[in-house]
């Protein structure tokens, strides 16, 4: 503390220069990212001369033919049709425990819920993505086939799979939600005579509203980039959906299974690269989305 | 190994100057001795292998090997897929790229392919299996493209029980498909409405056609196992001596890529992955077939020569 | 739990809350059985050889049974330690930053919105940028250098908003004084706000870490999927058998589980697998604990100060 005053003027400076410096360095990275994956990724139209069209709406994924046009055929229909499905009834299947799970540990036993169920789901958030794979190989695929014929392997196990996987995330935020409305609004509906039920059914969900869309949204968008637990079950099939207990595949899985089997600069591997890019679009829209829940959440208030 | 160092200015650290220093040491070493010659021990030099998972456990098993009588070599060995492999010697950033496939088929400029060394140095069976509860044992090849091409979709059809058929196919761009559809269906070309499921790792195929009454597929020699049932065709056992003579025709090549012009070590590599210490042992332990016993040859384009 | 208005209310309303509270209760039930089963599946199935001293210190095998984890141990441990040397500095000064010197303006919505694209990146993304950037480009081959630098872009934007939030939460009071005793901004927040934050952020970062720990789909086309045998007598740091070389390949836990799962031709295939899945989800426990524990033993230690 002993510092003259131009030696602390000079320490400040430093400091705000090289901390300045570390912002700086992260947001060098992102856009050096952004315009790798994009670079790379829009090969397949401008190089190649896939019209983006055919790519987005293909039924067929076989880059290593050529359709009667002379171009490849690599339809991503099959993939994107994937995501979203495995997406989608993940959420499914996982919203209703969340949201039924956060009523309980907000509204009816807060103790239980601070002390003991939220630790244990905050510990679920920590299990590696590979491990609920193995969870999925040795437990969710034999039970699907068991219970639903087929192979076991497809978008119904990669869901139930990803359902466990996106759970905690969905509940945590879910519960901050529930947590943040005032409980002056509890008190009115107390004071008006309602049951707790009615307060959480009229007064608390209808606020929360927006941090729930919020945490379904979160949710969807860690389904929709999870690569290795869904690679490992969905089957890796890169053809159609026809139904939830067939193989299927999603972006991920695609590029996880085949980015090292194709060599760099050819007409599959870019197109790989263009599913990539397809993953950075939606993880982009998915934020933007989260931002409009927000900002309609506080004009409503 | 000298022609990427430009390219490498970034790297500030050990690594880049053990490069260095390896390198160094390649081009003062002497010769080209083989790993039994005594000066071998002289031999020194860092090779990098990247490629074919399929293909690292035999080159990491004879690395091992090899490092124990060249104390002076380094030899890394990276799995990343055969697609990585052709990448990155097609780069010039490693010594050695793996591959399950020609390279002709994974570069879409044929003549990138030519300025690689081929070094053939095992050869994979790969056949027909079944799920334990399918009475048959024998199909022709006929039958078995009719298979595959969505045409037989029971087992009655082919003499067996009354039962629907399950193909399990590869996923398109696998090494097994590509070997597979070349030597059975010959060109044929699968209609469009005949779609099976597909699957890509052999691992997970050999789990689903265990576990998957009426199930086909196809799996290298060294995924056959007890609970799976390896089918003959037109009356050929798959078993490494029918390869050698062509007469089981579902095989392809492992390929180790070099540069054309290789340096010592790597070259030192590449020979002693050919010789009798790794092509009489370790290739039949790790399920493949020494290329030395082929009596046949293929060529990129599928040309059959005899030997 | 008593219905203050409980009198007033019509019978069915509370024979409908009471349900319903059931049907909540019955939830949360049925998801602490489904945990409990399968934390407990995961760690039951590779307890033998969790236990198994050969398994753990042991090297892989590639064709064999019997093969071992212990290159993969610790290639996990010191690719952790490598992403933490570097992205905790990093985030440290960027939190810093964005909580003390500009909080608000174009400048930090800038950089706020390329943290949250960054943390919302999926991880295979993550991981083709650097096998592009690290791998090919700067011609560093699968390392754990280019795994512990993609590893970095995964960790910084987890570890910037648990600091961030760890220096927000210090009461303003304490900058402020600290500021009126014409401290400037760099020594309050060097000598009063991270000390203060400094539970928080301890256990943040602990948490952070054992996601780095798991994350395998950023390191499969990065630090490789191969792991050499390590020599720890070895210290010759262009060796590849020299744990400590950042150059070689380095496959971990989470990545072995993967591998072994859908290319693996080992015939005790499942018990290795279970067995890495069981260690792996120890670790991760093992760190959620010590993070709790940690935290809670450094707030005392600084209120009792």
């Amino acid at each position: 503390m002993a510092l003259s005053t131009t030696s602390k003027r000079r320490l400040e400076r430093r400091g705000q220069f090289i901390s300045g410096l570390a912002v700086l360095l992260v947001v060098v990275l992102v856009c050096t990212l952004i315009f790798m994956v994009c670079s790379r990724g829009i090969a397949t139209f401008t190089r190649d001369g896939v019209p983006l069209g055919s790519f987005l709406t293909g039924r067929t994924w076989n880059p290593h033919q050529s359709n009667e046009l002379g171009q490849p055929t690599v339809g991503a229909l099959p993939m994107v049709l994937g995501s979203f499905g495995v997406t989608l009834l993940s959420c499914a299947f996982s919203l209703p425990f969340a949201l039924g799970a956060s009523i309980f540990v907000v509204e009816v036993a807060p103790t239980f819920g601070r002390k003991f169920f939220r630790p244990l789901v905050e510990l679920l958030t920590g299990i590696p993505s590979v491990v609920f794979g193995v969870i999925g190989l040795t437990m969710v695929v034999p039970w699907t086939r068991s219970w639903a014929g087929g192979t076991g392997y497809g978008i119904l196990s990669s869901s139930i799979v990803l359902a466990l996987m996106i759970f905690p995330t969905m509940m945590s935020l879910t519960a901050d939600a529930l947590s943040a409305v005032p409980d002056s609004y509890r008190d009115g509906s107390y004071g008006l005579g309602c049951t707790r039920w009615q307060t959480v059914c009229h007064v608390v969900l209808p606020t929360a509203l927006p941090g729930i869309l919020t945490a379904t949204i979160m949710g969807m968008a860690r389904a929709f980039g999870e690569a290795l637990a869904v690679q490992m079950v969905i089957g890796n099939a890169a053809q159609m959906p026809s139904s939830l207990l067939t193989p299927a595949s999603t972006l991920t899985s695609i590029i996880t299974t085949s980015m090292g089997n194709e060599a760099m600069g050819t007409v599959y591997n870019d197109v790989l690269w263009s599913l990539a890019l397809i993953l950075l679009i939606m993880s982009m829209a998915f934020i933007l989305l989260v931002h409009l829940v927000g900002r309609k959440g506080s004009s409503n208030d | 190994m000298s022609r990427n160092l430009s390219r490498r200015q970034f790297v500030s650290t050990a690594g880049a100057l053990s490069a260095l220093f390896a390198l160094g040491a390649c081009t003062t070493g002497g010769g080209r001795p083989g790993p039994s010659d005594p000066a071998a021990a002289r031999l020194s030099g860092s090779v990098v292998a990247v490629g074919s998972t399929a293909l690292q456990p035999l080159v990491e098993a004879a690395a091992e090997q090899f490092m124990a009588d060249n104390p002076g070599v380094q030899i890394t060995v990276q799995g990343g897929g055969s697609g990585q492999g052709i990448t990155q010697i097609h780069e010039g950033s490693v010594q050695i790229g793996n591959s399950d496939v020609f390279a002709e088929s994974k570069l879409d400029n044929k003549e990138d392919a030519k300025r690689l060394t081929d070094n053939k140095v095992a050869v994979v069976g790969m056949g027909p299996v079944v799920n334990s509860s399918v009475d048959v044992d024998d199909l022709t090849l006929d039958q078995l493209k009719g298979i595959f091409t969505g045409s037989i979709t029971n087992w009655g059809q082919v003499g067996g029980a009354d039962a629907d058929i399950v193909v399990i196919n590869r996923a398109s761009g696998s090494g097994t498909r590509a070997t597979f559809e070349g030597a059975v269906l010959k060109g044929a070309k699968v209609p469009d409405t005949f779609t099976p499921q597909e699957q890509d790792s052999s691992g997970t195929v050999a789990k689903m056609v265990t576990e998957t009454p009426g199930a086909i597929s196809y799996l290298a020699f060294s995924y056959f196992a007890n609970d799976l049932k390896a089918l003959k065709v037109d009356g050929v056992e798959p078993a490494p001596e029918n390869v050698e003579t062509n007469d089981w025709t579902i095989w392809a090549y492992e390929h180790m890529y070099t540069s054309s012009a290789p340096d010592e070590a790597t070259q030192a590599f590449i020979d002693y992955m050919l010789s009798d210490a790794v092509q009489g042992s370790l290739v039949e332990q790790t399920g493949y077939i020494p290329v030395s016993g082929m009596r046949v040859a293929v060529d990129a384009e599928g040309n059959v020569t005899k030997a | 739990m008593t219905d203050p208005t409980g009198v007033r209310s019509p019978k069915a309303a509370r024979t409908k809350d009471r349900a319903a509270t059931a049907v909540l209760a019955a939830i949360v039930f049925a998801i602490v059985v489904m945990l409990v089963v399968v934390v407990g599946h995961v760690v039951a199935s590779g307890a033998g050889k969790l236990v198994d001293l050969s398994f753990l210190s042991g090297k892989p095998e590639q064709f064999k049974a019997g093969g071992g984890i212990g290159p993969e141990i610790f290639n996990s441990f010191y690719l952790l330690l490598l992403t933490l040397l570097i992205s905790l500095p990093i985030s440290l000064l960027a939190a810093v930053f964005l909580t003390q010197y500009l909080p608000e303006g174009p400048v930090a919505r800038v950089a706020k919105t390329a943290i949250e694209t960054l943390s919302s990146l999926p991880s295979i993304v993550v991981g083709l940028f650097g096998m592009l950037a690290f791998v090919l480009s700067a011609g560093w081959g699968f390392s754990i250098l280019s795994g512990a630098l993609a590893l970095t872009m995964f960790n910084l934007p987890i570890l910037v908003r648990v600091i961030q939030q760890a220096l927000e939460a210090v009461p303003r009071t304490q900058r402020d004084a600290a500021l009126a005793l014409g401290l400037t901004r760099w020594e309050a927040t060097t000598m009063i706000l991270i000390p203060v934050a400094m539970p928080a952020i301890v256990t943040g970062v602990i948490i952070s870490a054992g996601r780095v720990f798991g994350e395998a789909a950023a390191l499969i086309y990065t630090a490789g999927q191969s792991a050499p045998t390590l020599d720890f007598l070895n210290f010759d740091l262009s060796s590849t058998s020299c744990p400590w070389n950042v150059m070689r390949p380095a496959e971990t836990l989470a990545v072995h589980i993967w591998k072994i799962n859908s290319e693996g031709v080992v015939p005790d295939l499942s018990a290795v697998s279970a067995g890495t899945a069981a260690v792996l989800m120890v670790c991760i426990l093992a760190f959620n604990v010590i993070a709790r524990l940690v935290g809670r033993a450094l707030e005392r230690r600084m209120t009792a100060a």
